[in-house]
């Protein structure tokens, strides 16, 4: 691995979404957008406002980061880019640091613009700091790419990797606490949230607009990045060298 | 490694078998390529030039036999500098410009700035540098992915049909360029399936239906067939085969 590859890789991802100024404005605006409509359907119950909105600001770039990466990816592999990186002197971990470095920095503006509109503006509150918020939302950011780099290698067009946000992240979301206290599931259901990285991404969040930094915060986040690791080394397997 | 003529070779190729989703793409093949020269790759398309040239390249997964490319295994890692390879359809970002696609290839390589502008200058694209790849015709995004393979002075250029579509005046400055890289002492394999470009190639290899059917210079191939017009002369060489 090299940092000026990895460096180059990065300032590319980059210099590509700038080259989308629709897509930076999306990934900004619409978070913000939703939040706003959140607090109106819950008037009158700010206390459910309140326990929604607040992790929902450091979720959002994992939703994002997931469905944007399984595109670029995709397109790197169907057009040849990829092939062509394989055929350099590039190590595939350049290209997945260079991806998560990019998504990393897009994903500190939204979830910081989010957090600005969402705790500034709408009234949302959090006992702990705003930037343990944004720094959970950099590491969903992260946990979303690695995951949309290993499952863009499962589809073969663009409508396909699309539908792997309902398939993949809509249910870890339902399955995470965010709407329904985990323990109040069915049984099999929180077992199986037991096992999905978002449940820990949304209780470490949970507890920092909670104010409750304890071990079991450390115990989310070392599972959230554990996840990431494994997501990233999965990754790495379909990045493939030679193919048939 | 030397062949029979005492120049040392830039590929060796010995009893190459490929498999394509279940079909043998080459049956075993075995050819060289001479370093320093411009090797044409002829044959119509579906004869298994893409396949040969992956294996050269190193990202294809082979059945059996070797591939040597500059005294390495096709495809070691120390060759991903060494090699450069342009494959048919142009493998550069669309939505960067022309430049901002040539700096990253750089980067990956570790080349000098100015080395971008050169290549940018020798695909004749310097007018468009700064333009978006995208909004380019398929013979600009083709131009774009060959510059790229020009940055860091490969020593093997492997190009999969790099002049299809193209103008013939750039056609003959990129045969010039070619060559002038030869001269340097770079190897080329430039893969065609239009018979008028093996005029230009020091060394052809025709091949058809997964098997190399001729291999020699044009002359050498004129003086066996007995036939003084190219196209004439590989017809000749099909037909026996």
């Amino acid at each position: 691995m090299s940092i000026r590859v990895t460096g180059a890789t990065a300032g590319r991802v980059l210099r590509q979404l700038r080259r989308d100024p629709r897509t930076l404005a999306l990934l900004l605006v619409v978070p913000p957008l939703l939040l706003t409509i959140l607090k109106y359907v819950f008037e009158g119950q700010e206390e459910s406002f309140e326990r929604i909105g607040g992790p929902l600001v450091g979720l959002f770039p994992f939703i994002t980061m997931f469905l944007v990466t399984s595109i670029a990816m995709l397109r790197e592999r169907t057009t040849g880019t990829l092939e062509r990186l394989m055929s350099m002197p590039l190590a595939k971990l350049d290209l997945l640091v260079g991806y998560g470095l990019a998504f990393a920095l897009v994903a500190a503006v939204q979830a910081t613009v989010a957090a600005v509109v969402g705790f500034g503006l709408l009234g949302l509150e959090s006992e702990g700091s705003l930037w343990l918020v944004v720094a959970i939302a950099i590491l969903n950011a992260v946990l979303g790419m690695a995951l949309g780099l290993f499952l863009s290698a499962f589809a073969q067009t663009e409508f396909q990797a699309v539908q792997f946000m309902p398939a993949v992240v809509l249910p870890q979301i339902l399955l995470a606490g965010l709407f329904v206290p985990r323990e109040d599931m069915a049984r099999f259901l929180e077992l199986i949230s037991d096992v999905l990285p978002l449940t820990y991404a949304y209780d470490a969040l949970a507890r920092i607009t909670a104010g409750d930094t304890g071990g079991r915060l450390a115990l989310d986040v070392a599972v959230v990045c554990g996840c990431i690791v494994l997501a990233l080394a999965l990754g790495a397997t379909t990045l493939r060298r030679r193919t048939a | 490694m030397m062949n029979s003529s005492g120049a040392p070779d830039a590929v060796r190729i010995e009893d190459l078998h490929v498999r394509r989703g279940g079909r043998l793409v080459l049956p075993g093949v075995s050819l060289s390529i001479r370093r320093g020269t411009v090797t044409g790759l002829l044959g119509p398309s579906g004869s298994g030039k893409t396949t040969l040239i992956r294996s050269i390249v190193g990202v294809q997964i082979v059945e059996s036999g070797n591939v040597t490319v500059l005294d390495r295994p096709a495809g070691a890692p120390e060759l991903r500098r060494r090699v450069a390879y342009v494959t048919q359809a142009p493998s550069v970002y669309g939505d960067l410009t022309v430049r901002e696609n040539l700096r990253y290839f750089a980067g990956v390589l570790g080349v000098a700035g100015d080395e971008v502008d050169e290549a940018i200058r020798t695909v004749g694209l310097g007018d468009l540098a700064d333009q978006v790849v995208r909004t380019g015709s398929g013979g600009e995004r083709s131009r774009v992915s060959l510059a790229a393979a020009l940055l860091g002075a490969p020593e093997l250029l492997v190009l999969d049909e790099p002049t299809v579509g193209l103008d013939p005046v750039l056609r003959r400055d990129l045969w010039n360029t070619f060559h002038r890289l030869a001269d340097g002492g770079a190897t080329l394999l430039v893969s065609s399936h239009v018979m008028d470009e093996a005029e230009r190639c020091d060394d052809l290899v025709l091949v058809r239906d997964g098997r190399i059917v001729a291999t020699g210079t044009p002359q050498e191939l004129r003086d066996r067939t007995g036939r003084e017009d190219l196209e004439d002369a590989f017809l000749v060489i099909a037909e026996a085969a």
